[in-house]
């Protein structure tokens, strides 16, 4: 029987099938931060369960802590406790942590792939909605709660329906000044962010093929932005070139076999599915986000369209009106980082557009690692000293202002064009108002200080004079 | 076990807006606590602020037990602190069009029955909701809504009803596989899995 290649996966995995039940789905891996797990830790604590496979999970620090250089002084006092909690945790239940002075510190979903963890074919999960990441690498990897993750601690195993799987084919070349994030926003201002919901998305099109594995990341990353449950590409010769020879990858013999195995994974010549969307991107414009989710997103050189009753209550927040565009718009901070767009790749594209420019005068940049990897990366690069000769400033790794739950907010009624994932209320703090958009989009909005998402003559002129 | 739970009755409240995200149920500065409790009175508390006249801010609906809310409801992240703030605000159930993957998850397994209606019932329910108390009683035996002489079918999966009407926790079920996961995932191993976990950071 033909097969997609979720089929596949979740065929491999379902340990137990009967009608009227859940499947019970392996789980090969599963990743922790310190938010979601304590409760989970305490589950089987309390049901005097123990640990099935220690070995199987790591954990990193990443959504509390600050950014600054002097993180180790958490000055909120729950969540220095939290952090305590995770160390403790791991360590009487024989679990990996990658602590602050790690070499591996960072954002969970950096940090599995760089240490060759997300691997294809696997199932992954994390306590974390952006756990589709790892699908870049056609492993089945998807968020689950608190409650899941104990499941998961306990039996190595979780109770999950199979889900449906729709195909996103892009058809066309992606323009020049346009990213895998440009796509991925695209798509959830076309299906809406629910238009996915009990899915798992697979992307397919040539465009897909040509993109690099830290690309890759950043189109499954926002999956669940349209509802997905995950969204996958199929692996090929870019993932596993990504992989070799990372710590977690196989060495010696046991690469070829794995490689072998891997090349299985690709949904089979005019399989099923249940549903198909095709997006031509050959005319895709820099998206930018205006309203108070992802799927209010427009093409830079749009105005904010007339629609759906809630926008109303998005525009007033976000203090905008229909038929406005966003191209002109002034920013007041500008923030590059996070699981969708902190990795070196993104660095190197914020690096390249600030070179031998400086932001305005008016905007706050922060440029935030996705890793220490990322970091140290950047540093021997150079990048941080171009980032700061431009007036940004170049922080530690962590979340930092993707969520407004460290020390890095937006402050109240202030705007933010951001790398993001989410322009929710109140994400990147109370009263905040995010614009999601490309890391190179950011970069250019921070130079001109407003949205743009390319040079402008004011600020070529101002460092002529 | 779990509790067991096969009917619940009471005042419905309208909350109709189509995808309130997780970040509006609780926002994300107040998860930093490690306990399951302790999020009830941070619970939408965005909206709360933004409107003396929020549902939740009026008295009458400080006994509601039942959330009558719009499409996609919980989206966005994977909080769990989400379900236990509306457990604590004495929700038991939501009626919708539609929920979020995730949050219906998290939700089953700590007993918050979510029910799928369709979107002009759920707009109608509301608005009872608005206009006069508005009791209905879930029996989830039967698989049925009563709201006064009327009677609403919905579906849920037999396993779920069984879990919540008996009481049974999944995570019984699951350990009762044990064996069988564990002869899975040795079959996995250098067959379709090959983490080398030796490369674990020291
Ligand atoms: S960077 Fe943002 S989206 Fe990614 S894990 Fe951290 S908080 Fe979540």
């Amino acid at each position: 029987m033909k097969q997609n290649i979720v089929e596949k996966i979740w065929q491999q995995h379902v340990v137990q099938h009967e009608s009227g039940f859940p499947d019970v789905l392996r789980i090969d891996f599963a990743l922790l931060h310190e938010v979601t797990s304590a409760q989970a830790f305490a589950m089987i604590e309390e049901q005097g369960l123990s640990i099935q496979n220690p070995k199987q999970f790591l954990a990193t620090i990443d959504h509390s802590i600050p950014t600054r250089q002097n993180r180790h002084e958490i000055y909120d006092q729950t969540a220095k406790q939290q952090i305590e909690l995770l160390r403790n945790n791991c360590q009487k239940h024989g679990i990996t942590l990658c602590d602050l002075d790690s070499q591996h510190q960072g954002i969970v979903h950096v940090v599995g792939p760089e240490l060759g963890i997300t691997q294809p074919g696997m199932t992954l999960v994390c306590g974390d909605s952006h756990t589709a990441t790892h699908g870049a690498f056609g492993t089945l990897a998807f968020g689950i709660g608190t409650s899941t993750l104990a499941h998961v601690f306990a039996a190595g195993a979780i109770l999950m329906k199979r889900p449906k799987v729709m195909r996103v084919h892009f058809t066309g070349q992606l323009p020049a000044n346009c990213y895998a994030k440009d796509m991925i926003m695209y798509l959830i201002a076309q299906i809406g962010i629910g238009g996915a919901t009990g899915h798992v998305i697979e992307y397919t099109g040539e465009a897909i093929q040509v993109l690099s594995m830290e690309q890759r990341m950043t189109l499954c990353n926002m999956s669940i932005e349209c509802g997905a449950i995950a969204g996958l590409i199929a692996p090929d010769q870019t993932t596993f070139d990504y992989i070799k020879n990372r710590p977690y990858a196989p060495k010696g013999a046991q690469w070829q076999t794995a490689t072998d195995f891997w090349k299985s994974l690709h949904s089979d010549v005019a399989c099923d599915y249940d549903q198909t969307v095709e997006l031509d991107i050959s005319l895709l414009q820099p998206q930018v986000s205006w309203g108070t989710n992802p799927e209010q997103t427009i093409g830079i050189n749009q105005v904010i369209p007339t629609g759906k009753i809630n926008f109303n209550e998005s525009l007033d927040y976000v203090k905008l009106t229909t038929a406005q565009p966003l191209a002109g718009l002034p920013v007041d901070w500008a923030f590059v980082g996070s699981c969708t767009n902190g990795r070196i790749e993104d660095l190197r594209v914020v690096a390249q557009i600030l070179d031998g420019h400086q932001i305005a005068e008016h905007v706050t940049m922060y440029i935030v690692p996705g890793s220490e990897q990322v970091m140290q990366q950047a540093q021997a690069e150079g990048l941080d000293q171009i980032f700061t000769t431009a007036g940004a400033e170049f922080r530690m790794p962590g979340c930092s202002m993707c969520l407004g739950m460290n020390d890095d907010k937006v402050p109240a009624g202030s705007r933010c064009i951001s790398s993001t994932n989410r322009n929710f209320i109140g994400r990147q703090g109370t009263g905040s108002i995010t614009h999601l958009a490309s890391p190179a989009t950011v970069a250019y909005s921070a130079l001109a200080g407003f949205i743009t998402s390319e040079y402008q003559n004011t600020y070529t002129q101002k460092e002529a004079s | 076990m779990n509790k067991q739970i096969t009917t619940i009755q009471g005042l419905c409240a309208p909350m109709m807006m189509d995808d309130i995200d997780t970040d509006i149920i609780i926002p994300a500065q107040h998860l930093t606590q490690t306990s399951k409790s302790g999020y009830g009175q941070h619970a939408f508390a965005r909206l709360k602020q933004a409107d003396p006249d929020f549902v939740l801010n009026q008295n009458k609906y400080q006994k509601a037990k039942v959330l009558i809310t719009g499409d996609n409801f919980g989206c966005g992240s994977s909080r769990e602190h989400a379900v236990w703030a509306i457990q604590e605000l004495g929700f038991q159930a939501i009626i919708a069009p539609s929920f979020a993957d995730i949050f219906s998850n998290n939700a089953r397994k700590n007993g918050l029955v979510l029910i799928e209606q369709p979107v002009t019932l759920c707009q109608q329910w509301a608005q009872q909701a608005k206009d006069h108390e508005f009791q209905i009683t879930i029996d989830l035996v039967t698989a049925k809504i009563q709201a006064g002489n009327e009677a609403y079918l919905f579906d849920i999966n037999p396993f779920f009803q069984h879990c919540l009407t008996h009481g049974h926790s999944e995570l019984d079920y699951l350990l009762s596989q044990q064996v069988a996961i564990t002869r899975h995932q040795q079959a996995a191993i250098n067959q379709q899995l090959f983490i080398d976990f030796t490369g674990a950071p020291q």
